[in-house]
C-alpha cells in the first residue's frame, strides 16, 4: 500500500513537472472516475459531541450534490470518523484514512487539538488538512505548513475587529479585557494589542484572566470596573460572558461592551444576563443565524432549510453547527469545481489557496472567501453588530481582521 | 478462586504440556516480530497502541487483579508518563531510552505516594479517590503556571524517533519494536513478580487480609509498592504513547482512557497476565468495528458506536465472566477431558 501511494505521489509529481497542462497529473489516491473519497474524524462521542452535527451535516450536503450529479460527474464520498475528541484517537483514524481507506484529503476535522496531533503527519506525508474546523490562528501558517489550511475567521481576527472599530470611534478609550486562559482568550488579547500597536500601553487600563474551572467571573468585573475602564472587551465562552454582562450592569458600570462571537448566542448568553442588561453590547459576526428572524425570508437560509427539511429531517434547525456545516461543505464543492479533471493533491491545494471572492448563502452579505498561495484565512471579514435587547442589529462596514 | 494463574502455569511446566506451550510461545514470538514486516504502516501503528495498552493494562492489573486495590484513575498516570516523556524530549532534549524509565520511576513516586492515603480506603471509596485523580490531572495540566512545561491546552508536540544503527526500519516498525521491547520485560518481569513471595503476599492481601497480616506480610508496605508499581507500568505506557503518538494534550488523557482500561482488564481477566493482550486488543479494535457496524446501520447512526459496544461488552461479560483468561482456561479443561493419556487430573480451583 505504501509503496503504491509513493509511487502515485511520484508520478504526480513528475507528470506535473512533464506536462505544462496540470490536467494530466496523477489523480490523488481515492478518486477514481466515478467518485472522489475523502476523511474526516469528529467528535461524535465524548465531551465534545455537540459538535458532531457538523459532520452529519456535511454528509447531508454532499448526499445532496451527488443526487444532483456529483462534482464534475464525480459523486463525493466523505467518510467521517468518530475520534472522541481525543489526539491519539485523531491520529489512529486519520492514518485510517490516509493508508487504508486511501482518502484524497482530509476535510473539516473537528478541534485544536487533534488537528495540531495531525498537521505534522499529514504534511510530511502531502496531504491535503482542508477547511480545519478550529478558530485558532495557528492553522493558516502556509509556510511551515503549506498542506493546513483553516476556514472561519480565527480569534484573532475578531480581536483585530474589535480593535479597529474601537480606534476609529472611541480613540480615548480606555479598554478593560477580560479573557480566558487558554488559546482562544490569549488569541484574543494578543491581536487586540497587536491592532491597538503602540497605542496599546495606554489604552488597555487593565487586562484579567479567568480559568474554565472557576464558578464565577464576579471578582475579575469588580476588578476591571475599579480600573476606570469605560471598554469591556469580554473574550470569554458562553457562561463566562453571561455572568460577566450581568456583573457589569448591576455594578452600575455599563461600559461599552464588545462581545466575542463564540458568546453571541441570544439563547444560551444574552437571556441568562438579562436582554435589557445586555442593550448596546457589540458583536462581530460573519454567518447568518438560523433563530435570527431578520433571515426569515432571506433566499440563502430558505435555501439552507430546504436542505435540512429534505436531507436532514432530523437535524436541529436553531443548531448553527447545521449552518456551519452547509458552508464549509459548499466551500469544498467549490474547491473541486475548479479543480476541473485533475483531482491530484497538489492541485486541490492550490485551488483551496485560489478561491476569489467565493459568497456563501449562509454568510452575511458582503463577507466572501478569498484565498492565495500566502493567505490561508479563508474567512478574514466579520461585520459589527449591535443589540437592540431583542435581536442583533448589523451596521457599519464589513471590516477585515 | 485463590491463585488460577500459579495453578495453570504449574500444570503447564510438567511434562508433555511444556514442549507444546514452549513451542507455541516460539511460534508465537515469531508471528509478532515478523508482523510489521507484513503490514501497512497504520497497521503497524495499531498494533504499536494494543503494546501500549497491553502494558497499561497489566499495570491495573497488579493492582486490581492481584491485590484487590480497585483504580478508576490510571489514566492519570499514563498522562503523567506522556507528559514525562514529552517534556524530557522536547523541553530538555533527552533521550527517549533515558526519558521511558525516568517516566516510569517517576510515576512509581506518584503512584507510592497515592498509596498512602489509598491504604485507608477501600473498595468503592478508593474507587472514587482515584476517580478524583483521573479528573484532577488534566486539569492540573492546563494549570497556567505550568505552561512553560507543560504547553498548556495547546500541549506538545514530539518528534517521532528514526531507527538507531542504521537498521532498515521505518519509524513506525520500529517504535512497533521498541514498544514490544518494553513489553517483553515488563510482562517478563511480572510473571516472575506474582509467583514470587512478594506477589503471593499480594494475592494474599486481596484475598484475605487479616490473615494476610497474621502471616507476617507488611499490609502497608506491600499496597503501597504496588500502588507505585502498577502507576511504573501504566507510565511507561504513557511515555510509549507520547512517542508514538508523537504529540501530548490534556485531551489526549481524559476519563475515557482511565475507564477504558479498567474494561480491558475486566476482559482479559483480573489476576491473568497474558489475558492482558486480549484486552488491549479489545479496546483498541472493538470500539473501531462498533463504528463500522453502526454505520452498516445507515446514517444517522453516528450516536450509536458505543450503545454497540456496550452491547457487545454485556455480551462477552454473559459469556466469559472471568475474561478471556477465564475462557481460556475453561476452554484448556474441557478440551483436556478428550485427550487420552492424561493422568494427572486438573486440581481442583
Amino acid at each position: 500500500m505504501w509503496s503504491r501511494r509513493t509511487f502515485l505521489k511520484a508520478s504526480a509529481a513528475t507528470a506535473a513537472a512533464l506536462a505544462s497542462r496540470p490536467a494530466f497529473a496523477a489523480n490523488a489516491p481515492g478518486v477514481t472516475d466515478t467518485e472522489i473519497k475523502i476523511g474526516q474524524t469528529m467528535p461524535y462521542s465524548g465531551p465534545a459531541s455537540a459538535y458532531g452535527t457538523i459532520g452529519r451535516s456535511e454528509a447531508a450536503y454532499f448526499k445532496m450534490i451527488n443526487e444532483q450529479g456529483g462534482v464534475n460527474g464525480r459523486k463525493i464520498n466523505l467518510i467521517s470518523l468518530d475520534d472522541g475528541y481525543s489526539p491519539p484517537k485523531t491520529v489512529e483514524q486519520t492514518r485510517k484514512l490516509v493508508e487504508q481507506e486511501q482518502v484524497a484529503f482530509i476535510f473539516n476535522s473537528l478541534g485544536t487539538p487533534p488537528n495540531t496531533a495531525i498537521r505534522d503527519y499529514l504534511n510530511d506525508n502531502k496531504v491535503p488538512q482542508l477547511f480545519v474546523a478550529t478558530g485558532a490562528s495557528k492553522f493558516g501558517d502556509y509556510k511551515r505548513y503549506p498542506w493546513t489550511m483553516g476556514w472561519q475567521p480565527n480569534y484573532r481576527t475578531e480581536g483585530a475587529v474589535f480593535a479597529k472599530h474601537i480606534l476609529s470611534s472611541k480613540p480615548n478609550a480606555k479598554i478593560g479585557i477580560l479573557y480566558q486562559n487558554d488559546d482562544f482568550g490569549k488569541d484574543y488579547l494578543d491581536s487586540v494589542k497587536e491592532t491597538l500597536g503602540d497605542k496599546a500601553a495606554s489604552m488597555i487600563v487593565k487586562e484579567v484572566s479567568y480559568e474554565v474551572s472557576e464558578p464565577t467571573v464576579d471578582s475579575q468585573v469588580i476588578t476591571l470596573q475599579g480600573s476606570g475602564a469605560d471598554t469591556f472587551i469580554i473574550a470569554a465562552t458562553p457562561k463566562f460572558a453571561a455572568q460577566a454582562l450581568r456583573k457589569a450592569y448591576d455594578t452600575g458600570w455599563k461600559p461599552l461592551e464588545y462581545l466575542t462571537d463564540v458568546s453571541l448566542s441570544i439563547g444560551a448568553v444574552l437571556k441568562p444576563a438579562g436582554l435589557e442588561k445586555c442593550v448596546g453590547t457589540l458583536t462581530a459576526n460573519y454567518g447568518k443565524d438560523s433563530t435570527d428572524p431578520k433571515w426569515k425570508d432571506d433566499p440563502g437560509m430558505n435555501a439552507w432549510r430546504e436542505f435540512m427539511a429534505k436531507y436532514m429531517p432530523s437535524g436541529d434547525v436553531t443548531d448553527n453547527f447545521n449552518v456551519y456545516g452547509y458552508g464549509v461543505a459548499a466551500t469544498l464543492v467549490q474547491v473541486l469545481k475548479q479543480c476541473g479533471a485533475d483531482l491530484s493533491r497538489e492541485r486541490i491545494m492550490k485551488e483551496a489557496a485560489n478561491l476569489k471572492d467565493l459568497e456563501l448563502p449562509t454568510l452575511l452579505p458582503g463577507i466572501k472567501i478569498n484565498t492565495s498561495p500566502t493567505n490561508y484565512y479563508p474567512i478574514r471579514q466579520m461585520q459589527l453588530e449591535r443589540f437592540n435587547g431583542t435581536t442583533w442589529e448589523l451596521f457599519g462596514e464589513v471590516l477585515s481582521g | 478462586m485463590l491463585n488460577l494463574e500459579l495453578a495453570s502455569s504449574a500444570e503447564a511446566t510438567s511434562g508433555a504440556g511444556f514442549n507444546a506451550r514452549r513451542a507455541a510461545m516460539v511460534v508465537l514470538g515469531l508471528i509478532v516480530v515478523g508482523l510489521p514486516f507484513g503490514l501497512s504502516g497504520f497497521r503497524v501503528f495499531q498494533l504499536s497502541q494494543v503494546i501500549i495498552y497491553a502494558i497499561a493494562l497489566l499495570g491495573l492489573n497488579l493492582l486490581t487483579g492481584f491485590n484487590g486495590q480497585i483504580s478508576l484513575g490510571h489514566g492519570a498516570f499514563f498522562a503523567i508518563g506522556g507528559y514525562s516523556m514529552a517534556i524530557l524530549s522536547a523541553k530538555f532534549g533527552v533521550s527517549y531510552w533515558f526519558a521511558i524509565p525516568v517516566a516510569g520511576f517517576l510515576c512509581f513516586g506518584a503512584g507510592f505516594l497515592f498509596g498512602f492515603p489509598a491504604l485507608r480506603l477501600g473498595g468503592l471509596y478508593l474507587a472514587l479517590a482515584t476517580f478524583a485523580l483521573a479528573l484532577a490531572v488534566p486539569q492540573l495540566l492546563k494549570f497556567k503556571p505550568f505552561d512553560p512545561w507543560t504547553g498548556g491546552v495547546q500541549g506538545l508536540l514530539l518528534s517521532k524517533p528514526a531507527a538507531p544503527l542504521g537498521l532498515p526500519l521505518t519509524r513506525d516498525q520500529w517504535l512497533y519494536f521498541l514498544c514490544l521491547l518494553g513489553a517483553a520485560l515488563l510482562f517478563w518481569f511480572s510473571s516472575n513478580l506474582v509467583k514470587s513471595r512478594i506477589g503471593r503476599a499480594m494475592i494474599a492481601i486481596r484475598d484475605h487480609p487479616i490473615a494476610a497480616e497474621t502471616m507476617g506480610v507488611d499490609l502497608a508496605l506491600v499496597k503501597t509498592t504496588t500502588f507505585g508499581l502498577s502507576a511504573a507500568y501504566v507510565g511507561v505506557a504513557g511515555a510509549l504513547s507520547g512517542l508514538t503518538v508523537g504529540f501530548v494534550n490534556p485531551d489526549s488523557f481524559g476519563l475515557f482512557l482511565s475507564l477504558s482500561i479498567v474494561v480491558g482488564i475486566v476482559v482479559g481477566g483480573l489476576g491473568s497476565i497474558w489475558g492482558m493482550v486480549v484486552g488491549a486488543l479489545f479496546i483498541e479494535f472493538v470500539p473501531n468495528y462498533a463504528d463500522q457496524i453502526s454505520d452498516v446501520l445507515g446514517e444517522g447512526a453516528k450516536a450509536l458506536p458505543w450503545a454497540i459496544y456496550g452491547v457487545l461488552l454485556i455480551l462477552i461479560m454473559y459469556a466469559a465472566p472471568e475474561g478471556a483468561a477465564g475462557a481460556g482456561r475453561s476452554l484448556a479443561r474441557h478440551g483436556r477431558r478428550f485427550l487420552p493419556r492424561r493422568e494427572s487430573p486438573s486440581r481442583g480451583t
